[in-house]
């Protein structure tokens, strides 16, 4: 199709334009009932899994219904979120930190109409389109990144193993059953566009095989020394190497060094890592960022390679069904999967989880690896 | 008819779980349909030759795009990502396929007008396919061309009066939690503070002048719903300085069963009757409750505002009124050298308009950091590498033990030659008349 301008005049790119205006202003949407009522909130209760009321000290009260979704969104599917909120809330809603979606009434009447309309939406496939849930107890939508659909340094899917491991965890989705709120991220490489390095359960695609390197064109393409200097455990050096009968500036890589963190090819596109057998998924457990009753912690790597299987990714799947099992029946109310593993000893978590103990999961990165071995008597058989 | 087939990933269509394929499909329906005839100014295709190239990568096992590309709009260095096919012959519809980034709004509220605008001009200009939202907050527009790169934010800045966000090495769209909007536990007003941010430090977020990314998020209370302390150089967590406000009355309608604990959060499964001691005094982590008759008591000065107490009764218990928040700074994910947490930095500062106290910590850390950082060396990095002497020093912040976990356990201090009596210039041989060689 024809080319349609803007306005936007190529030739004067400074003309009229405008620059450094930021976002929109955020109480440019506020619902009403928000507006009124913004720093006078009482107290919260959830009604029922994904349905909160907040009341006010004015006495007025604001009807959130939350459901879940894909954060990779068509305008299509948006446009019909718009025609939800238009019927419903006239015409406002959110998003949260998690992807989810929320709705928000001013009256309880008007929560029911809200919800039935939400769950009777389906796709053509079969899937829910606004399945309500996602609060307190239970599992809500999983944060994460863009994996095969659209980055270039993934070692798994993002969306994939998402929807796969949100229909393994629906039913936690839907209900309060579990001890505590229980967060799972997805991070489709270790540069961790979310905070994945900190959930109940991570689901990380990683590397296992050095980069490949593209002599040919590594000079033309890549600043050598950046690549050398990006590599934290210093795998990388310059090198001469022979192709076609012609001497060329390259690299070399000390293989046993490389732990596949995928930096070099951040830095230099002649050095790809992806592969079909290297590259899978690692399983992290026992994170959190609340402060509550303990500080926040790092998720700790409990599944050291689960090979990728697309479509649904079963292996892991399967893993993190048996850890949030195990999980729901032994820790205490409120206790978080990283504040139960502490309290049984992780050498019980793996007995429970079912889950084999191998040498990978043994800490052998620098200093911080020294604090991680058990130095005392005190264990359990 | 679907343009390709894709057995693999058909599979994601069923399950309960809203399925992203099933709303590709729909898309790449309703572009081949052109219902509103729109002059799509991308490759009607796009979404199927989306689906055609994800379906490949299922197949192989390895994604299918090219490394990085430069584009941008004119005068910014960021907020716009290249992505480019590395089949763009079985693809076409996707051999160019930026990222751009739209500075979303505080809270993520929205109404359906402001964001059908944005969907009309993402339908017109590009793929139709968006993240709500990418990882940092922004709402990402994914797939459109080069040349539509400048239509695009001319329409965004002059129609709809909307920025784009930050990539690269620059301060990174600020984000914050839905705080006082929407939430009683707010210690300060998260959006406030991030707009106000967000628009004085825009040529920070528009222009890369940083040794690498840094980022901003507003946390309105210890719980820390947006995790700024485990993925932002700077977290802002609200906090309070006095008494918990205790609604006596209440305290006694949970231990009687009137109202359920934790907002309800637990209704899934029978925990039992309420036990006060059992799930809220016995895991302070402070152990500063207890029970005094039928009053419930709490040792403000022992309490470390973890949230617990107030997140298990919130109708009864209230955070203080001294309010505002603790900067912790230096968190990122593990590349390189490992994920690093937040460091307690600023323990309390007011949040009050114009916030000069905080822009003057923030510049100061920058100044630091601009200085000594190397190249894609994170603000944590820095620290990790100078020590957190050499921050306390930059930002002219006193040390207190609030600082630290536990002092250190080896005496290796570097002492600084004017902390010691006399200095370090000494006379070997006046040393020698009395220490024989």
């Amino acid at each position: 199709m024809a080319f349609v301008s803007s306005g936007y005049n190529t030739d004067k790119p400074m003309e009229n334009r405008i620059s450094d205006i930021g976002p929109k202003k955020y109480d440019l949407f506020y619902p009403p009932v928000i507006a009124k009522n913004k720093g006078k909130w009482l107290y919260h209760e959830i009604l029922k899994p994904g349905v909160l009321v907040h009341v006010s000290e004015t006495g007025d009260e604001v009807f959130t219904v939350r459901c879940g979704g894909a954060r990779l969104m068509s305008t299509t599917h948006i446009r019909e979120i718009c025609e939800i909120a238009e019927k419903h809330c006239d015409g406002h809603l959110r998003f949260t930190t998690r992807n989810n979606i929320e709705f928000m009434v001013d009256s309880k009447d008007k929560v029911e109409p809200l919800i039935q309309d939400l769950e009777s939406r389906k796709f053509d496939g079969g899937s829910f389109k606004f399945p309500v849930g996602g609060t307190g107890a239970g599992v809500t939508n999983i944060v994460h990144t863009q994996g095969w659909v659209h980055c270039h340094t993934p070692a798994t899917d993002a969306s994939g193993p998402v929807k796969a491991t949100m229909d393994v965890l629906f039913d936690d989705f839907k209900d309060h059953k579990l001890p505590a709120q229980l967060r799972v991220s997805l991070a489709c490489c270790l540069n961790m566009c979310g905070a994945v390095h900190c959930s109940d359960i991570a689901i990380l695609g990683y590397h296992r095989k050095p980069p490949m390197l593209d002599h040919e064109y590594l000079d033309k393409m890549c600043e050598i020394p950046l690549a050398i200097a990006a590599c934290p455990t210093a795998a990388i050096k310059p090198a001469k190497v022979e192709v076609n009968g012609e001497t060329l500036k390259s690299v070399a890589v000390k293989n046993e060094r490389c732990m596949f963190c995928g930096n070099c090819y951040t830095m230099c596109p002649s050095m790809p890592l992806a592969d079909t057998e290297g590259d899978g998924i690692v399983i992290m457990a026992g994170g959190k960022v609340s402060n509550r009753i303990s500080a926040p912690k790092f998720s700790k790597v409990v599944v050291a390679f689960l090979p990728n299987e697309a479509p649904r990714w079963p292996s892991t799947t399967a893993t993190i069904k048996k850890i949030v099992e195990a999980y729901s029946a032994g820790a205490n109310k409120y206790e978080r999967v990283g504040e139960w593993a502490e309290r049984i000893g992780w050498e019980r978590f793996f007995d429970k989880c079912e889950l084999p103990f191998t040498h990978h999961l043994i800490d052998d990165f620098r200093d911080p690896a020294y604090y991680t071995w058990r130095q005392t008597s005190q264990f359990k058989f | 008819m679907a343009k390709h087939a894709t057995p693999l990933l058909d599979q994601l269509e069923s399950g309960p779980w809203p399925s992203f394929v099933s709303d590709l499909k729909q898309e790449a329906a309703a572009r081949a349909k052109n219902e509103n005839n729109i002059e799509y100014q991308i490759s009607q295709d796009a979404v199927e030759d989306l689906l055609g190239v994800l379906e490949l990568s299922y197949n192989h096992g390895r994604c299918h795009w090219k490394h990085g590309g430069i584009v941008g709009v004119f005068g910014y260095g960021g907020g716009v990502i290249g992505r480019y096919c590395d089949q763009p012959e079985m693809f076409p519809g996707v051999a160019h396929f930026h990222t751009m980034r739209v500075n979303q709004p505080g809270g993520k509220f929205y109404t359906a007008e402001y964001l059908r605008k944005l969907c009309d001009l993402w339908d017109f200009r590009g793929s139709g396919i968006t993240n709500m939202h990418g990882s940092t907050g922004d709402i990402i527009f994914l797939g459109t061309t080069t040349p539509q790169i400048e239509e695009i934010f001319w329409e965004l800045s002059h129609d709809l009066e909307q920025d784009l966000g930050g990539s690269g090495s620059n301060l990174r769209t600020p984000s914050d939690c839905i705080g006082a909007a929407r939430c009683e536990y707010a210690c300060y007003d998260t959006q406030a503070i991030c707009y106000d941010l967000t628009q004085e430090y825009q040529d920070e977020l528009h222009r890369p002048a940083f040794p690498y990314k840094f980022k901003f998020k507003f946390d309105g209370c210890p719980n820390c719903c947006v995790a700024s302390i485990a993925r932002s150089d700077i977290s802002f967590i609200g906090t309070w300085r006095d008494d918990i406000k205790i609604d006596q009355e209440a305290v006694q309608a949970y231990i009687g069963g009137e109202i359920p604990p934790n907002g309800n959060a637990h209704s899934g499964r029978d925990w039992g009757a309420f036990d006060i001691d059992k799930e809220v005094i016995n895991l302070c982590p402070t152990n500063c409750m207890w029970m005094e008759g039928k009053d419930l008591k709490i040792d403000t000065k022992e309490c470390t505002r973890c949230m617990h107490c107030i997140n298990v009764m919130p109708r009864a218990l209230r955070i203080g009124d001294d309010r505002g928040l603790s900067m912790l700074v230096g968190a990122k994910a593990p590349i390189l050298d490992g994920a690093q947490m937040g460091s307690l930095l600023v323990p309390f500062v007011k949040v009050e308009e114009p916030y000069d106290e905080i822009k003057e910590v923030i510049e100061a850390i920058w100044d630091y950091w601009m200085e000594e950082g190397k190249n894609r060396e994170r603000l944590g990095e820095l620290m990790k590498r100078q020590g957190f002497q050499k921050l306390l020093a930059a930002t002219g912040i006193d040390p207190v033990a609030q600082h630290v976990q536990e002092p250190r356990s080896n005496p290796y201090i570097f002492w600084n030659e004017e902390e010691v009596e006399g200095g370090w210039d000494r006379d070997v041989n006046e040393f020698r008349k009395h220490h024989l060689r």
